[in-house]
């Protein structure tokens, strides 16, 4: 075990795959000398040469289509987009071909790809730089969409992204990135895919919450200890496919359910989750299912953003809304 | 060109104290975002990129409402018809087709309005740049397509944006002319974009137009350019850049006076810190705004979202914690 940065989880897992793997190649803007704008990708180019560590020019598109066609040379690219905001350009590629050259080709031609990019708010960022895609990608059959929200994690499940048959949308909340410490398993460290982590038992109420959004559940759950309310937290990890039979137990464990998301709220995650709970454990709650959720709005300019992104006092006003019911 | 500069120095030592945000320095630039500004008409437009952060200042714009920007606050979101700017645009190359819609909008409607943008060597790798210039170009439309070379984008030099000799080639295959300029000589620049300028207004169509300077400074604040550059360059940029020489130039023909700019600096100077008192002292901005104009009216989910904040910052005012201890 090692005690690490967010960040340098990242890095790890990064480096030790490409140690592993020759197949792999990283490619992304100032991914090399300067290590990415948030330094992930720090000391690869000088460990593993030009080769393998692409600087590339400002194009999105360019870096998702050049990866199409490594995965068809039988690579495993790795692509960093320099924020979460700029992975727009790069749609058309991720929608039209990334998502869909598997299917197109009766399954002769998978797309093995990573696609990371740094996502979501809080660092006082300027306009595009703290926006919360994720559902543009869940909403792309073909994709595996997932978020970290721990070190371990980190690094746990970029290695699985870096193994798996089919393309992972990789979104690393940008607010952990220096912020968060802890516990990393040295060596190989590999989280499966498409599987929820309970973060801590509870009896009273259940939090759902990915990425940046768990630490806020937490301490929600933090807070609801003192007043003797005992909460389930479920992080999950998986944003698409999602782990139905992981969220269901999840609910079922207490019967109440509260989603926390940072993204707005039309069509996100939430709802989803939301909309399979009801279809299959309706008759296991006790009360409606509460969102608290980012508004229908561009992510805020920094000076009001703190209204905008879920914090403990409106995740208490959820739990309480559904304790009351 | 020596307000900018101020306004630059003084905006880098804000951005160190936390009092403003994010920091795209344009340092060096000045010879070309004025030489080109004061080539257009007042009804002409530009679309500014980040690094054009404060052409706005060229328009009038108060520099009050320029940091108040600079520090998240919606102050400092224009209206593109007073200013006849675009807003900036974060996404690089994404403001180039608008430009070529506008000057093509405007010719439609029988108005001689020009358009600019503005953008960088890297912007020139990025489809939408490629698709904006082919666009002009096929429609004849009276935009400038202004590019500023500085060598870099963040930390990746010309030569790794490009295998084209220099920038100004690109402007053949979409059969416009191009023309290169030394971007840190304010008076070839204002020539370069004059010219361009006419050509637009008769109906000649658009000109991709490239100036050559250095980035001096680091791409933004914070950036450490230590890391993948030596700084011998930028040191040379540095004694040739755009102001040393239009001041020499000045002083040659008896214009300037080492006196005069000295008081110039001076005055800008105490406009700078009367305005970040200004941009300060704003009041901290209604909660309601987060959900202002994102459509022409709230929607109904929007007006409850916005009751519930404000009645959990109400409760949070008066000290309780909101959602009730359960
Ligand atoms: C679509 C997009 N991708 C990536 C970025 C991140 N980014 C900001 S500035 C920059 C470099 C742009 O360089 P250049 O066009 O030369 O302009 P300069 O910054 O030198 O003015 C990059 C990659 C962005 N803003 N937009």
């Amino acid at each position: 075990m090692s005690e690490l940065l967010f960040v340098e989880a990242l890095t790890r897992a990064l480096g030790e795959e490409m140690e592993r793997n020759p197949q792999v190649v990283l490619l992304g803007e100032d991914i090399g000398r300067n290590g990415g704008v948030f330094r992930v990708t720090q000391g690869l180019q000088a460990r593993f040469g030009t080769e393998r560590v692409v600087d590339t020019p400002v194009s999105e598109a360019g870096i998702v289509g050049a990866a199409v066609g490594l995965c068809l040379a039988r690579m495993r690219p790795v692509c960093e987009l320099q924020f979460d905001g700029f992975s727009y350009p790069a749609l058309n590629q991720i929608i039209t071909h990334v998502g869909r050259y598997r299917w197109r080709t009766r399954g002769t031609a998978p797309m093995p790809m990573v696609i990371r990019m740094p996502s979501g708010g809080g660092v006082r960022a300027p306009e595009l730089h703290s926006d919360s895609p994720e559902t543009y990608f869940c909403h792309t059959p073909g994709l595996v969409v997932v978020t970290p929200s721990t070190p371990a994690d980190a690094k746990g499940l970029l290695t699985a992204a870096m193994r798996s048959p089919d393309p992972v949308i990789f979104l690393e909340p940008k607010k952990l990135y220096r912020h968060l410490r802890g516990e990393v398993p040295d060596g190989e460290h590999v989280t499966p895919l498409g599987v929820v982590r309970t973060v801590r038992e509870g009896e009273d109420v259940t939090l759902f919450a990915w990425g940046a959004m768990v630490e806020v559940a937490t301490a929600t759950a933090d807070a609801l200890a003192q007043k003797g309310v005992s909460a389930h937290v479920c992080d999950v990890r998986t944003l698409s496919p999602l782990d139905e039979e992981g969220l269901l137990a999840a609910a079922r464990a207490t019967g109440r359910v509260v989603i926390i998301q940072e993204a707005p709220r039309t069509c996100g995650v939430a709802s989803e989750i939301a909309a399979i709970l009801a279809e299959r454990a309706m008759y296991d709650l006790k009360a409606p299912i509460q969102r608290v959720t980012g508004f229908d709005v561009p992510h805020p300019y920094f000076s009001i953003e703190h209204h905008h992104r879920p914090d403990s006092a409106r995740v208490l006003a959820a739990v309480h809304g559904t304790l009351e019911a | 060109m020596l307000y900018l500069r101020v306004f630059d120095e003084r905006a880098l030592i804000y951005h160190r104290h936390g009092r403003i945000g994010t920091w795209a320095i344009s340092w060096g630039h000045e010879a070309i975002q004025v030489g080109a500004m004061f080539a257009l008409r007042d009804h002409d437009w530009a679309f500014p990129s980040y690094r054009e952060n404060k052409v706005g200042l060229v328009r009038g714009m108060s520099p009050t409402d320029v940091l108040a920007g600079c520090r998240g606050h919606p102050q400092g979101w224009w209206n593109p018809n007073i200013w006849r700017l675009g807003s900036i645009s974060i996404p690089v190359a994404s403001q180039v087709p608008h430009a070529v819609g506008f000057a093509w909008g405007e010719r439609l409607q029988g108005r001689d309005t020009v358009a600019l943008a503005f953008f960088g060597d890297g912007a020139t790798s990025e489809g939408e740049f490629h698709e904006g210039t082919n666009l002009a170009g096929v429609l004849g439309a009276p935009a400038i397509l202004l590019c500023t070379n500085n060598q870099w984008a963040i930390s990746t030099p010309i030569h790794q944006q490009t295998r084209a000799a220099s920038l100004v080639d690109k402007a053949v295959g979409y059969g416009i002319p191009g023309v290169r300029v030394d971007g840190d000589d304010v008076i070839a620049v204002y020539l370069a974009v004059s010219e361009a300028v006419e050509r637009a207004r008769s109906g000649g169509g658009p000109t991709f137009i490239e100036c050559v300077t250095y980035r001096m400074q680091a791409h933004a604040f914070p950036d450490d350019p230590s890391v993948y550059r030596d700084d011998a360059a930028a040191e040379a940029a540095r004694r040739n850049e755009c102001l040393v020489r239009y001041e020499r130039y000045l002083q040659r023909l008896d214009l300037l006076t080492p006196e005069v700019a000295a008081r110039f600096r001076e005055e800008w100077l105490a406009q700078m810190a009367t305005a970040i008192t200004e941009a300060e002292a704003l009041p901290a901005p209604d909660p309601s705004l987060v959900f202002d104009h994102t459509y022409e009216r709230k929607t109904p989910a929007m007006e409850r979202d916005l009751a519930q904040l404000k009645a959990s910052l109400a409760q949070g005012a008066a000290g309780k914690t909101s959602g009730r201890a359960p």
